[in-house]
């Protein structure tokens, strides 16, 4: 195979992955780097590097449509960075010490963790009450368009939700994905957050994350400008289709069948690891 | 310069469609430049064969920034590629820069030190001598 034929196909993979990723809210970059391990058999240092790129990429496309129309709380995101970009930092370093076989296996895991968080039904939190004092003083609470007009809510477990949020952060810098999942797992049912603020806030966070361990991993070689390539235009070009699509698709059924093909994936991974393969 | 810096003009302006259209034009510009290079890269070396089984550790043509820009300036595909990848990943950090200024027109006062907490942070991953 040249390089022209692998960037080719690469490049459909790779908008595949952006399609399915931003349909079912899971991220281009979780299916990257079973991709380019599982079938291009591609060193996991450079999959992973690749995939965090597609994180970015992904993130701040559709961050600038959120952001307009008011969804996204931006200090409840910022407040939230300090833990997540600390944890990614944290995550990078670990990432130099840690056998790659075992990388394979903890990214298997989350992969079928966050597959499982994607499919279960959400249920859309309300929360009225001013439980929090440390919210009310970092200024969290806030308001979102409905369509029933501008509706308050306030935010609960803010502690809680940082160690969540740091534990996203170290998973991210580790295994070079946005950890979108687990970020509106923080929010979502630790602190209370209605779930479109709470997608939409972590998507927001999800590029300043990815961008905290993207600079130690380009010091490192594991960013290669032949995989970011197809991948970053692919990815992008994927996403895009996929909010179009969005608009109109039932997901439910999209989600459940690409929650299935994630778990094999994750699985052959998991194998790939404990076998040594990767 | 006065009125740009008044707090009216940018709550006129509303920071948050801003801040979206800041990271749009971020994403646009990067994806120009990563197919300019990549053109560039596989009118080259589209014959060759791909060797990413084995890791090779960091390629000193591209893992820091005055490498890029001196195989941008020389027209290398890869380099030029890797700019747009640098691009990408500094759309978000321009993001929190963006994010101090909006703040301090705001006057707020603890959100500006968070930004900064986050920015610093970022920039010890950047300096701290992490890649090695």
């Amino acid at each position: 195979m040249t390089i022209l034929t692998f960037t080719l196909i690469l490049l459909g993979g790779a908008f595949l992955a952006g399609l399915l990723g931003s349909l079912t809210g899971l991220g281009g970059g979780v299916v990257i780097i079973p991709l380019l391990t599982l079938v291009f058999h591609t060193d996991i240092r450079y999959a992973i590097g690749t995939a965090l790129i597609a994180a970015i990429a992904t993130s701040s496309g559709s961050a600038s449509a959120y952001v307009k129309e008011g969804i996204t709380n931006i200090r409840l995101g910022m407040f939230l960075e300090i833990a997540t970009t600390t944890g990614a930092v944290a995550g990078a370093v670990l990432a130099v010490y840690m056998p790659t076989s075992v990388v394979a296996v903890i990214f298997g895991l989350v992969l079928i963790i966050s597959a499982f968080l994607s499919i279960r039904p959400k249920g859309n939190h309300l929360e009225t009450a001013d439980k929090s004092q440390l919210a009310q003083q970092l200024r969290l609470n806030g308001q979102y368009p409905t369509p029933e007009g501008m509706v308050n809510y306030k935010v609960r477990h803010v502690l809680g939700g940082y160690l969540m949020m740091t534990l996203a952060g170290v998973l991210s810098g580790l295994l070079g994905i946005g950890s979108g999942a687990l970020k509106v797992l923080a929010m979502d049912n630790m602190m209370k957050v209605p779930f479109k603020v709470s997608t939409t806030t972590s998507n927001f966070m999800i590029g300043v994350t990815a961008a905290a361990s993207a600079v130690v991993y380009l010091q490192r070689g594991y960013i290669d400008p032949g995989l970011c390539l197809p991948v970053v235009l692919g990815v992008l070009a994927g996403a895009l289709g996929g909010t179009k699509i969005l608009a109109k698709a039932n997901t439910r059924t999209l989600r459940v069948v690409f929650g299935v093909v994630i778990t094999l994936l994750a699985l052959q991974m998991i194998y790939n690891g404990v076998t040594g393969k990767l | 310069m006065k009125r740009l810096l008044s707090r009216k003009y940018w709550e006129d302006k509303d920071v948050e469609v801003l801040l979206g259209t800041l990271l749009r034009y971020g994403v646009i510009l990067s994806s120009i430049v990563v197919l300019t290079g990549g053109i560039i890269y596989i009118m080259r070396h589209g014959h060759e064969i791909p060797e990413y089984r084995d890791f090779a550790g960091p390629n000193n043509r591209w893992d820091n920034l005055p490498a890029i820009m001196r195989g941008v300036f020389l027209g290398h595909g890869r380099e030029i590629i890797q700019l747009g990848v640098v691009l990408l990943i500094a759309t978000p950090i321009a993001r929190i820069l963006f994010s101090v200024f909006a703040f301090t027109v705001e006057k707020d006062y603890l959100y500006i030190v968070i930004t900064l907490i986050v920015l610093g942070v970022i920039l010890f991953s950047m300096l701290g001598g992490l890649g090695g």
